[in-house]
């Protein structure tokens, strides 16, 4: 994560001398994409990462399967049975309205992961296709991204995540939509400094000696060297784009309230704190696990991808 | 070193102007009728909402209205409240002096624990200090702020009584909300603290330095820390902007008066001059911020030649 956030200027602009870290940066990334099995086992061997990769698979399947895993509808309200403490037939008991928690965390966890994937993969999309464009053309190209880089920058994530949302309404759109435009700029800062140095590279400038065409070398040589850093700054991302997504509808501006959804679920707990604490105590381990499976997986796939970084 | 800041204070005014017309465009295009709501009932009879609209300059064109707002902006004048008809300003100032305060204390907070933990893991490393230290600091990563705010609010205020649960501004108040804004920053500047300190025991100026036999504090001081301070200081830039997005969770959990707050009661009560104003505030402080950084930078490392 910090290594990723060190360019805070966009300086070197236009500038096609590589920068100092060049060769250090890029050699590895050319042996690299030949050894995935090398790569895999580096990530297999690293408990903590397979650990983080489990905790997403796990969450991802009762995702989909929320439906068949879920002991009850998650909006079905029992009036007669409200706020009711853990039991064998509720086993994490029942909110004000009598709705089942555990249901409503088993579908939380589909909002959960279509807001952080689908956030994450609009932040990649725009970040990447700049990102690539600044670095690859340069020139005006570069300095016109970049500064627009630098505005969206300025914003606070939530902050700005505010702004779009109550542009567009509460909704799970809006939310991915406000995330992903506050986020590309950090995926793109990352891909352009990567690719400065990777067009520099003899096998670059051979494939253009060859008279491969601009699409080619960029899609074929210069991308696939310079996207590892991204993937994995987009693989710890996605658990911050949950935690800000959670973060949002506990402040009221995020998917509408009656939702099953786990920032929804904390702030319904809050006036119950110390009295059922059941309320809000799940949705946060819910939370707390996923962020945490998304940090593990990341930092797992940094190290696997590249050892140098870690 | 001039010219460096020349060229940043250039490419600050660019991220401003471009900060400026994402603001205005949200002030222009947010839901509600500011006329509307303004007037109340007697906003309806058409004379008084040609009045009102000529007041804000509603019926200029979009040009002239975007002008003027920047010409307003550039004195500081972030426009008229619309519910209690005081100026931005005036409302949002105390705000902001509570956020900031809020935000330095939790920055202290950072650079105390932070720096002491991570310097203190990596000088003993691999003890079962350093492991623990590791093994916390990755955790606390993946705690949300509105997790932590929840957790100190049912211990520290619910069970045991020793903060007040509705803050008065006072210190005492503002210990859990700086703490639930610092611990993910403190754990953070720990990691890099720690990892950027074992770097720079195995350089060569350090070895250099023991092999003169310089004592121990001096070595410690003039060359391990100020070289490890560097990264510690470029993320504490950054977690400032990040600080403001994490007071308004905070500020919602404890009630602090700040500006976190003020804007999520802006929102419920659709009072746009106060969104702007806060989502203003925020980006410019931001924005100084990372230039203050950068600054810094270059008087800690004269190898940053700033170029």
């Amino acid at each position: 994560m910090t290594e990723v956030v060190t360019g805070m200027d966009g300086s070197g602009t236009t500038a096609a001398g590589p920068a100092p870290a060049a060769p250090s940066a890029a050699e590895p990334s050319v042996a690299r994409i030949s050894n995935w099995s090398e790569i895999r086992a580096r990530f297999l061997a690293n408990k903590l990462a397979v650990f983080g990769l489990l905790i997403v698979v796990i969450l991802l399947l009762v995702a989909v399967f929320a439906p068949l895993i879920a002991p009850a509808d998650p909006l079905h309200q029992d009036l007669m049975n409200t706020l009711k403490e853990p039991s064998s037939k509720h086993w994490l008991g029942t909110d004000a309205l009598g709705r089942d928690q555990l249901s409503r965390i088993i579908y939380g966890s589909r909002i959960a992961m279509i807001v952080g994937l689908a956030s994450i993969l609009l932040a990649c999309f725009i970040g990447i296709t700049l990102g690539a464009i600044a670095g690859y053309f340069g020139r005006i190209w570069d300095t016109l991204i970049m500064r627009v880089a630098d505005v969206f920058f300025a914003f606070p994530l939530l902050v700005g995540a505010i702004v779009i949302i109550l542009l567009m309404g509460r909704g799970v759109l809006p939310v991915v939509i406000s995330l992903g435009i506050f986020s590309w700029a950090t995926f793109a800062r990352l891909l352009r400094s990567q690719i400065l140095s990777v067009r520099e590279m003899d096998y670059v400038h051979a494939a253009k000696a060859l008279g491969a065409s601009r699409r080619r070398i960029v899609l074929k040589h210069i991308l696939p060297n310079s996207v590892t850093s991204v993937v994995v700054y987009a693989a710890s991302s996605v658990g911050i784009a949950i935690v800000a997504e959670a973060s949002l509808s506990f402040l009221g501006v995020g998917v509408s309230p009656e939702v099953a959804e786990w920032g929804n679920m904390i702030f319904a707990g809050k006036d119950f704190m110390g009295v059922k604490d059941y309320l809000w105590v799940y949705p946060s381990l819910s939370i707390v696990t996923t962020a945490l499976g998304f940090v593990f997986l990341g930092n797992g796939l940094r190290d696997a991808l590249d050892p140098k970084l870690r | 070193m001039g010219r460096y800041v020349v060229r940043r204070l250039g490419q600050l005014v660019v991220v401003v102007l471009g900060a400026t017309m994402i603001l205005f465009a949200c002030l222009f295009v947010l839901p509600g009728d500011p006329v509307g709501s303004i007037g109340g009932d007697k906003a309806r009879d058409p004379a008084v909402v040609k009045e009102l609209r000529a007041h804000y300059g509603l019926d200029d064109p979009l040009v002239v209205q975007y002008v003027h707002y920047v010409e307003k902006l550039g004195k500081g004048d972030l426009g008229e409240d619309y519910t209690q008809g005081r100026s931005v300003n005036e409302i949002l100032q105390p705000k902001l002096v509570n956020t900031a305060k809020l935000a330095v204390t939790a920055i202290i907070f950072d650079v105390i624990l932070g720096l002491s933990v991570g310097v203190l893991a990596a000088m003993r490393r691999y003890s079962v200090w350093d492991v623990s230290v590791t093994f916390l600091t990755t955790l606390a990563v993946g705690v949300p702020s509105i997790v932590i705010g929840m957790i100190l609010q049912r211990f520290f205020v619910v069970e045991l009584g020793w903060f007040p649960l509705i803050s008065d501004g006072s210190f005492n108040s503002m210990v859990l909300p700086a703490v639930t804004l610092a611990i993910i920053d403190a754990a953070l500047v720990a990691q890099i603290a720690r990892s950027t300190m074992l770097e720079v025991l195995r350089a060569d100026y350090v070895k250099t330095a023991v092999a003169k036999g310089l004592p121990r504090r001096t070595i410690l001081t003039r060359h391990i820390m100020r070289n490890s301070v560097i990264p510690v200081i470029t993320y504490l830039g950054i977690s400032f902007g990040g600080l403001l997005g994490g007071a308004l969770i905070t500020e919602t959990i404890f009630n602090w008066d700040g500006i976190g707050l003020a804007l999520i009661t802006a929102i419920q009560s659709q009072n746009n001059p106060i969104i702007v104003g806060v989502v203003t505030y925020s980006v410019a402080v931001f924005i100084l911020l990372n230039l203050i950084v950068d600054l810094l930078y270059a008087a800690l490392d004269p190898r940053i030649r700033l170029s």
